[in-house]
Formats: structure tokens, sequence, C-alpha cells
């Protein structure tokens, strides 16, 4: 389990649309929250990143340090570093259509 | 993981522990600071000082009580902070590089967080406790951890994040302040005082008469007896202070020590040797009857005999106060320089009462003086006569615990029984109430002054002239005659008309003495003469006496020899001395 605090994966080069997602994700030990959330996540990224991202996750309670500087206030909380501007999505990431919607990966017809 | 349990162990039912905040007065007030290890709600409305309290709190608690303290801001950053708060004389930055402080930023930006599912604020709990362990701190400081409100929509999981997050610092024998703003008619707007039932400390910043007032209230102390009252406090260059307790008692310590009042006939007046040290003097007197001068000759005088004393001007600056004085022989200056005199001086109307009060608090114990002088104490009256008497009363009291003599001076308006009339108010005050007043007489106005009260000393009853020249104060005594109190030129033309009187008298006495031993000279020639005359006549009547008894003798002789030549005719007729003849027998049947 603890090998899980940082998964760095897939190539970091261009996907088709050009674009270049860098992800973190915050979560605090193993709570049920955290890992639905990066079950979620792996899930999209999967589905709609298509290798074409880096996906670092970090676990607070070994590394409290790195809340201060991405200003981590919900556990587990997404961030995505590039492309700029940096979003955040707080949640267990279940509702998908608002994570695209936050990581901005289908347009912004679509978000409420 | 460093855990400190003594804010809840179980050893603590019996007593709430306090941990000092070294705000000065609130630990008075509150008798011993905030509960220990738990926390502290302080709300109020914008600007009330709330941040202020919280970062004196926890600067305070790390230079002085030797407890480090984390500073979690979500307002303010880090950089402000800091800058904000140097104009108080607070140097976060140094704190910090010293591990005495960690100030931590918690920024919300409801804007770039989208929610999705389900979350706790977690990463709030590893940020706090990641710069409580990183310093070791025993103080925690959330301003103003409300701000999460705005930025998470799941009020619910906010509420019960808040609920942990108290339980938390508690468990971790924290000593906490948490900032709440305040809310439409109650103490928070989010109603955070229902998680924190220890205390609930209330901050108020009220403008009446534009004049602007912070108050504080301790609204809720468990477990704990505090003062309820609403109390006066201030934020200046030296951070918060508040007004300490109106519940003064009356025991404060006596001193039999005389200190001089500068003025040695008044030391006269009062036996000789001035007044108490650490009683309350008035005096009070109409405009320009002497009063700041008494007061400037006290001052000197405290400064002379080594001591500090503090002068507040509420009617001159100090460098005017210092010239003027010097038109009568007292260099104030002099003893500025050499620190024992501290001179201030605000205009009354700078702020409220209470304010003034916790201003001459505040300069009372930096300046540590033995003597308060308060010049004058009745442009303080701009409300009522009872506000400036219950403020009044505080000082005094608040001095005399301090051993320190308070003199004041007021002025009055009216004349002769008005004057003392409205000052009965603070009489009962004072130790010593000198009474300065102007006696119009002849074309000139001149000084007098007695001595009304003086607690404790035969005090003279005399009313003397006050002089005040180059070479300071003299009160002279006057002119006490014919029903009037003569002063000035008054008094001098009446003391040399006194002298030529009195020189003629004695040339009469003189003439008089004279008159009387010629007479008595005569008298005595008198009584010779009477006397040889009587001893004449003396020797005259004893000669006739002595031929008297010695015809008598002759005669009684003559008789007796008739008689026994006439034995025969015994019975016969009788010539009586009408020369009637009588019948021997017969009578006059």
């Amino acid at each position: 389990m603890k090998a899980k605090t940082r998964t760095t994966s897939k190539r970091a080069s261009a996907n088709g649309n050009g674009r270049y997602v860098e992800l973190r994700l915050y979560v605090a030990g193993q709570t049920p929250k955290s890992l639905a959330a990066l079950a979620n996540l792996k899930k999209i990224c999967a589905e709609h990143l298509d290798g074409q991202y880096k996906l670092h996750v970090i676990d607070l309670l070994k590394t409290p340090q790195l809340a201060h500087n991405d200003q981590i206030l919900a556990i587990p909380t997404l961030v995505r570093k590039l492309p700029e501007p940096i979003r955040k999505i707080i949640g267990d990431l279940s509702d998908r259509n608002r994570v695209l919607v936050g990581l901005n990966l289908r347009g912004t017809a679509g978000a409420k | 993981m460093r855990k400190n349990r003594n804010g809840n162990s179980a050893s603590n039912v019996a007593r709430l522990e306090k941990a000092l905040t070294g705000i000065v007065g609130f630990d008075e007030i509150s008798k011993g600071g905030v509960p220990k290890g738990r926390p502290t709600i302080v709300c109020g409305g914008p600007g009330c000082g709330k941040t202020m309290f919280g970062l004196e709190f926890l600067v305070r608690g790390a230079t002085q009580h030797n407890e480090p303290g984390v500073l979690m801001t979500f307002e303010e950053t880090s950089e402000e902070m800091s800058k904000n708060v140097a104009s108080l004389g607070f140097d976060l930055k140094t704190l910090a590089a010293r591990k005495k402080l960690v100030l931590e930023y918690v920024r919300i930006e409801p804007s770039e967080i989208q929610e999705t599912g389900e979350y706790d604020l977690e990463g709030l709990f590893i940020r706090l406790q990641h710069a409580v362990e990183s310093i070791g701190a025993k103080r925690v400081v959330l301003d103003t951890v409300e701000a999460i409100f705005s930025g998470f929509s799941n009020t619910g999981m906010l509420r019960a994040e808040i609920r942990r997050l108290f339980r938390w610092v508690k468990d971790r024998g924290l000593t906490t302040i948490v900032t709440a703003e305040k809310g439409d008619g109650t103490l928070t707007r989010y109603g955070l005082e229902e998680y924190v039932s220890d205390c609930v400390i209330f901050l108020d910043h009220r403008v009446t008469d534009q004049i602007s007032t912070r108050r504080l209230r301790v609204v809720k102390y468990r477990g704990s007896s505090h003062v309820a009252d609403e109390v006066p406090f201030l934020i200046d260059e030296r951070g918060f202070s508040v007004m300490p307790s109106t519940s003064m008692r009356l025991n404060h310590p006596v001193s039999n020590e005389r200190v001089s009042t500068g003025v040695k006939d008044l030391d006269d007046m009062l036996e000789g040797k001035g007044f108490y040290r650490g009683s309350s003097i008035l005096v009070s007197g109409t405009a320009g009857s002497g009063k700041s001068s008494l007061a400037a000759l006290f001052a000197q005088q405290t400064c002379r005999d080594g001591k500090r004393c503090l002068y507040v001007a509420l009617e001159e600056s100090p460098a005017q106060a210092t010239r003027n004085m010097k038109s009568i022989g007292i260099d104030l200056g002099k003893q500025v320089k050499r620190g024992l005199l501290r001179f201030e001086a605000w205009r009354p109307t700078e702020s409220g009462l209470e304010m003034h009060l916790l201003q001459i608090h505040k300069l009372v114990e930096q300046h540590k003086p033995a003597v308060v002088i308060i010049d004058p104490i009745t442009n303080l009256l701009l409300g009522s006569k009872n506000e400036l008497h219950s403020m009044l009363m505080r000082l005094i009291d608040y001095l005399k615990t301090q051993e320190i003599t308070g003199f004041f001076t007021a002025l009055t308006s009216g004349r002769n029984k008005e004057i003392e009339e409205t000052d009965v108010g603070i009489s009962s005050l004072i130790d010593t109430w000198l009474f300065a007043r102007d006696v119009e007489l002849n074309g000139e106005r001149n000084r007098c002054i007695y001595v009304l009260k003086s607690r404790g000393m035969a005090h003279s009853n005399q009313v003397r002239e006050f002089v005040m020249s180059k070479n300071g104060i003299r009160l002279l005594p006057v002119y006490v005659g014919s029903g009037t109190v003569l002063t000035g030129s008054a008094r001098l033309s009446q003391e040399a008309r006194e002298r030529a009187e009195s020189m003629l008298r004695q040339q009469t006495k003189e003439e008089q003495r004279r008159v009387l031993a010629g007479k008595r000279k005569a008298l005595e020639a008198q009584i010779a003469a009477m006397r040889s005359e009587f001893a004449q006549e003396e020797a005259r009547v004893a000669l006739v006496t002595q031929q008297e008894e010695r015809r008598e003798r002759e005669s009684s002789h003559d008789m007796l020899e008739m008689g026994s030549y006439r034995a025969g005719a015994r019975h016969g007729k009788v010539v009586g001395p009408n020369g009637r003849i009588t019948q021997g027998d017969g009578g006059q049947a």
C-alpha cells in the first residue's frame, strides 16, 4: 500500500491535442475517500488523457510540508499544475463530468 | 509525535488551568489568562482588534512565557501580517527565525476550486500539526477560521470539521485563540461559540460623540470567575492593553513618609513636612490662581529628591509649560533631560475618558513615577460628572495601590461657595485639598491659598497670600483685621499705617508716664503735708484731753469735800436739777 504514495506514470510527451497535463493528487493515508479518488482519477486519465499526463500522488501524512505550496486544505485534492492556470478539484472525484470540466478536458459548455 | 496532555488530564478536574496571555490588564480581569490547553473564541466586528489580541497572545507567549506559537491566518498572508504588526512593535520575522513562531497562511480561493464528491479538511489538520511540531508550539491562533465557510459549500461537513479541529487542539493541549467575526445578533457569524464552550471574549469598537472607545468583555468563562463588565482597551505602538479591573478594594498600603510640596511656606502649613507620600492631592481654584505653578514646583521638588514624576498636561504643550514655568524660576527642562520628569501632553478631546485613564495607566507602568500630576483634571470633564468621578476614583485607587502620590489640579469657574460645591463630588477621594482663589480689592487681584482639608495632619487654618516671583512662590500671612482679609498693596499700606500708629502710641505712652510720675510726686508731697498737720492736731487733742482730765479729777475732789460738810442735812430738802424743791418721800403722788 505504501508503495503507492508516489506514482509517476506514462510518457511525458505531448498527446494528440498538443496538451500535456501534469496532475498532483494530495491524500492523507489510505482513507476510503483517498482510495476512491485515486481509483476514479486513474480511470478518467486512462480514458481521456491517453497517456499524455503525469500524475504525482502525495501523501501528506508523510510529507506534510508539501501541503503549503499548493495551499491544500481539503483532502483529497487534485491539482492540475499544467497546463496553467492551476485548477483544483476536491473530493473523491466520483462525479466524472465535473472532474472533466474541472480539468478543462471537455470544453466549458458542459460546465454547470 | 509530541503530545502535550497537560490541558485535559484527569488531575485537572479540581481547577481550571490557565495560560497567561501576557496582554496588559487582560490576565488581571480574566484572573490568570485564557484556559490552558483549550480553545478560546475572540469575536467582534471588523477592526475591533481580534487579530491583534491573538497576535499579542502569541508574541507574549513566545517572548515572555517561553511558549512558541503558531499563527494560522486565513485572510492575510504572512508577509502582510508581519508588515501590519511591525508598526506595533512586533517583529514576527525575527521570532520566526528563532523558531518561536510559525506563520502559516492558508489561502482559500473559491474560484479555482471545483467540488466533486466527498472530502474533508484533513489538509488543514496536517498543516497545523506540521507547524506545531516544527517548533514545539504550545499556543495556536486561528485567524479567522470561519473563512473556510466562504471556500467550501458543504457546511455540514465544515461544521463537523470545525468541531473536530477544536477537539484536536484540546487533545494536544494547545492553548488556542480562535478569532471570529461578529454575527447579526449573534456573537459569531457561524455560531462557533457553540463548539467552544470554555471561554468567549467579545471585543467592541464603538464611537460616541465622535470619540472611539474599544471595549472588551469576557462573555463566558466556564469554571472560572472573571470580571463580567465591559472594560476598555487600547491598541497602540506597544500593543494591546486592557484597563485593569474596577473592583479595587480599600486595602492599599499607607505611608507615613512625608514629601515636600516644593514650597517651604506650604510645607509649613502642613505641619512643616508637606504631603503624605501616596496620598491624593487636589488643588482647585479659579483660572490663574497658580495651580499649575504649584504643580510644577511639586514636580521639580520630586525630581530634586531623585524620584520620578509623570506630568500629564491637558492644557499646555510641554514646551509651553516649560517656558512659562521658567518665569517663576522653575527649570522643568532640566528634569526632563535627567530623565526623571516625563512630560506628556494631549488634548482632552483626543479620546474618551476611559482612554485617558488607560493612557495614564500605561505611562505609569512605563515610567514608574513616584508622583503623578494631572493638570487640570477638570479638562477631562467631557461627559457627565459621574463619569469623571468614577474615573478619578479608579485612578486614585490605582495610584494608591502603587503608592504613588497623585497631584491634581481642578479649574473652578464660580466663586466662593459655589466653587467648593462643584468639587464636592471628588472631595471624598482627596486626602489633601488646597484651595486657591483670587481676591479682588482696591483695583487689585491677588491670589490666596488655604488648606481646605488634609487628612491625618494638623494643618494650618490660615489663608495665605500667594506671591509668585522670579524666585518662586511665597505664601505670606495675610492681614486679617476688621473682618476683612487684605492682600497686595492694601496689605502693605495697612501694615505701614499700623507701624506709624504704633510709633505714635509709643510716644504717647512715654509722655503719660512722665505726667504720672509728676502726679505721684505732687501726691506724695500732699500726703506728707497732711500727715504733719494731722500730727499737730493729734498733739493738740492730747493736751486738751489731759487738761480736761485734771480738771475733772479736781472737781470731784471738791464735791466729796462738800458732801461731808453737808452730812447733817441729809433728809432735808434737795434742790433738784431744775431748781424745784421736791419732798423727799412724797414723790409726785
